[in-house]
């Protein structure tokens, strides 16, 4: 060993300047989030929680075309149609397994009506594994919650679609 | 009836030394988060109570509502003991530690020895509890554990034995008293930072937390425990780490007494210093977390028995050497 490395170890030099740098960075800033008071930014691009749209008429976008159901790599969507009086093709049944879905966005490129989109919302956690089985009128719900958020976004990523 | 009021004036003592030393337990286990995350540039534990400090009292709630879970093969009698021995233990050792001049509950002559037996003691819980679990990484957890503590009790027990040569008495309240002139970190500091390493050494604390290694032995001899017997557990390891601090404030900073005896620093009540200074050595202690990687199994016995122990034998001659020469062994009348 050399003469130096043996000073070193002796006096502690290197565990002191640790000890010195670690007292410094107590004092700076911490970097983490303080979650529920503070969030960090989201991409108009996150694949959250999935909603279906409406037309500002107020009108369903959804015609089942099934292309979702088709594409959906887990198979957590099962639609159910109909065709109405006027002969237009809406769903019956639109269930979407959340438990099933891996957050692909598979439904969401694969829709040619901008109808099931996925929204900004991470924080749909809940106490049972029934809740989480979403039907129709869950997704029109949650579609109708963040039109305006979901509209802003498939606006702000279209160029890059 | 006599015995009686006897009795429950010596509860009620005991209660008054207890109970602080349970809640600053609880403050301490907060104040190694927080620290350990400002360090890591995180938060820590902000949440539960003003600045999160009523994080370990939830923690506590929530051990004692968990279900305790005692193995098939355990040996159960054992396996409940373990956690009340080391606990106990932890928190009787607190007896004889003196906060200031008059606040001690047990005044005995030999302090010292009572705190260096039932802190070896303390290594029983452990063993007991890695054993009765009858499982290979409780048992090796033990066992290291065991090995370790012995070892570094050698280095502790010389190095008291430096401070001991000054005093002349084992009477911990003697020993504080001795440094009025001179705190002991002043002449034996290289015995202070030996002291100071072979105390998270004996507290399984990082660098030397190869009981609970989590990353070989899943948590070592508390792999077994849950709920409230695991609470327990952890609340004998943080009593023990605190009670090392204090054995730290008393050895060598002066217990109770500031740092110089003029005005500004003697209007400041002695318990306040004591506590003050068991707070400085415990940030140490939650710093040195945050700051070192972990030690391999035989870097550590090399520390101890070829480093410490040989360095702390040498130091121990030097003191007494010194001392005879310049006449200045302490003279005790019988």
């Amino acid at each position: 060993m050399k003469f130096n490395r043996i000073l070193k170890t002796i006096f502690l030099t290197e565990f002191i300047i640790a000890l010195a740098i670690a007292i410094k960075e107590m004092f700076q800033p911490s970097k983490t989030l303080n979650y529920p008071h503070e969030k960090g930014p989201i991409s108009p691009r996150m694949r959250g929680e999935h909603a279906l749209r409406r037309y500002p008429s107020g009108e369903e976008r959804c015609i089942a075309c099934k292309l979702c159901e088709a594409v959906c790599p887990a198979q957590a969507i099962t639609i159910e149609s109909t065709e109405r009086p006027d002969g237009s093709r809406k769903t019956t049944r639109y269930d979407i397994d959340m438990l099933k879905c891996i957050y692909c966005g598979l439904c969401e490129q694969s829709c040619p009506v901008e109808a099931i989109v996925q929204g900004p919302n991470f924080e749909f956690a809940t106490e049972t594994r029934e809740e989480l089985y979403y039907n129709k009128s869950k997704l029109l719900d949650n579609g109708d919650r963040w039109e305006s958020v979901l509209a802003k976004n498939i606006k702000l990523d279209k160029p890059y679609r | 009836m006599e015995y009686l009021s006897l009795l429950s004036q010596e509860l009620y003592k005991i209660l008054f030394v207890l109970i602080p030393v349970l809640v600053s337990v609880a403050l301490i286990v907060w104040l190694d988060r927080r620290v350990w995350g400002l360090v890591q540039k995180r938060r820590g534990p902000n949440v539960v109570g003003p600045f999160g400090l009523l994080q370990t009292v939830a923690d506590a709630l929530k051990y004692i509502f968990k279900e305790i879970i005692i193995p098939a093969s355990s040996d159960k009698t054992i396996f409940i003991l373990a956690p009340i021995v080391t606990m106990t233990l932890a928190l009787v050792a607190w007896a004889v530690i003196p906060i200031s001049e008059t606040l001690v509950l047990a005044d005995i002559n030999v302090g010292v020895l009572y705190l260096f037996a039932v802190s070896s003691l303390g290594v029983y819980g452990i063993i007991m509890g890695g054993w009765a679990s009858n499982s290979k990484y409780p048992f090796l957890g033990a066992i290291r554990s065991a090995a370790q503590m012995v070892s570094y009790e050698v280095s502790i027990g010389i190095i008291i034995i430096n401070v001991l040569l000054c005093v002349g008495s084992l009477n911990l309240k003697e020993i504080v008293l001795a440094q009025q002139n001179m705190w002991f970190v002043v002449p034996l500091f290289p015995m202070f930072v030996i002291f100071f390493i072979s105390a998270l050494a004996e507290t399984n604390r990082p660098p030397f937390d190869l009981p609970e290694a989590e990353a070989e032995l899943v948590s070592g001899y508390q792999t077994e425990y849950s709920g409230m017997m695991y609470a327990m557990f952890w609340l004998g390891e943080y009593a023990n780490i605190l009670l090392m601090c204090a054995m730290g404030s008393i050895l060598f900073l002066g217990g109770w007494l500031p740092p110089v005896d003029l005005f500004p620093f003697n209007l400041i009540p002695a318990p306040v210093w004591m506590i003050s200074k068991i707070i400085l050595l415990f940030f140490l202690f939650a710093l040195v977390k945050a700051i070192v990687p972990r030690y391999r199994y035989d870097q550590l016995m090399r520390l101890g028995w070829k480093i410490f122990l040989p360095f702390s034998l040498f130091y121990v001659v030097l003191t007494a050497s010194f001392l005879f020469y310049f006449d200045l062994l302490p003279t005790r009348s019988f």
